[in-house]
């Protein structure tokens, strides 16, 4: 049964998609106009994933430093786990969420206030990420050199 | 047979305050402070000196003797943990759909954050930089001069 609806299905699909470019020409060209794919739906995606990922380590971040509260041992011991090269790496990896968490932040104010910031969105997309590559080419090797340097 | 339609391009009459324009209007006020007081924490914390090496109990007890990171540090802990828990509650409204589910996870969102909230401010706020009985080499220099 399956086999069947999906032999019928392969049937009739050049027939439906024809009739659909026929009916809709501007059909052809309505990646221009469609959010999905391109440059805002990234931005979104991104803003979404990166977000998740600060705040899970924001929660274990107030719970490390509420270390200090305890004895300065605790505290020293878990910040410790700070400082080996594995977190070193992802401290890299952290600097680089928030940094495009926060230029595509800003992206998004401006395109919700400035009167042409929807005009210029998909420009601004790649400004942030020409902003977060001066970042990270000014964090990286200072702070890797931090980690491995000792 | 009477039917009454509602006069079309009149919006229905909403009453108390829109919590959901304050919380948009929140992340774009709170995230702009947050760019600059994160990037701040960050730069001092990992950039200067000897960066994520010299982050001990000192280091911390240190920045906390000066009220300006005490100020610092509590904006960040409201300001960012509100701004993230109002963002994981745009995602938990976006992607739970059952209804028992979103309760469950927005209770557990709200209640985390408010424990995270007290805890962190109290930690900020009853520290002490000199705990009696403890190590000397552990502490910052200026407890020295005290005990």
């Amino acid at each position: 049964m399956p086999e069947k609806s999906a032999g019928a299905l392969a049937d009739a699909q050049p027939v439906g998609r024809k009739q659909a470019v026929e009916q809709k020409p501007q059909g052809l060209r309505v990646s221009g106009t469609l959010y999905r794919g391109r440059e805002g739906m990234w931005s979104w995606v991104l803003h979404r994933i990166t977000g998740v990922s600060i705040f899970f380590f924001l929660l274990v971040h107030i719970l490390d430093t509420a270390l200090v509260r305890l004895s300065p041992e605790a505290y020293n011991a878990v910040i410790g786990a700070y400082q080996t090269p594995i977190m070193g790496l992802g401290e890299v990896g952290l600097v680089g969420a928030i940094g495009f968490h926060a230029l595509n932040g800003l992206r998004i104010i401006l395109v919700d206030f400035w009167s042409v910031g929807t005009r210029h969105q998909r420009l601004m997309f790649w400004l942030v990420w020409v902003l977060w590559a001066v970042l990270m080419i000014g964090f990286t090797p200072r702070h890797l050199m931090n980690v491995f340097g000792g | 047979m009477t039917v009454s339609i509602e006069t079309p391009r009149t919006l229905p009459q909403r009453r108390g305050v829109n919590w959901e324009k304050w919380g948009w209007i929140y992340m774009r006020a709170s995230g702009v402070v947050l760019v600059v007081l994160i990037f701040g924490h960050l730069f001092v914390n990992l950039m200067v000196g000897e960066g994520v090496h010299a982050i001990d109990f000192a280091f911390v007890a240190g920045k906390w003797a000066d009220p300006f990171w005490v100020v610092w540090d509590t904006l960040l802990l409201f300001l960012a943990l509100i701004h993230g828990a109002n963002g994981m509650r745009t995602i938990i409204n976006d992607y739970a759909q059952k209804p028992g589910l979103r309760k469950v996870l927005s209770w557990a969102l709200l209640g985390s954050t408010v424990v995270l909230l007290v805890l962190g401010a109290l930690v900020i706020f009853t520290f002490d930089p000199c705990p009696a009985g403890s190590p000397a080499d552990l502490l910052p220099s200026f407890c020295g001069d005290i005990n």
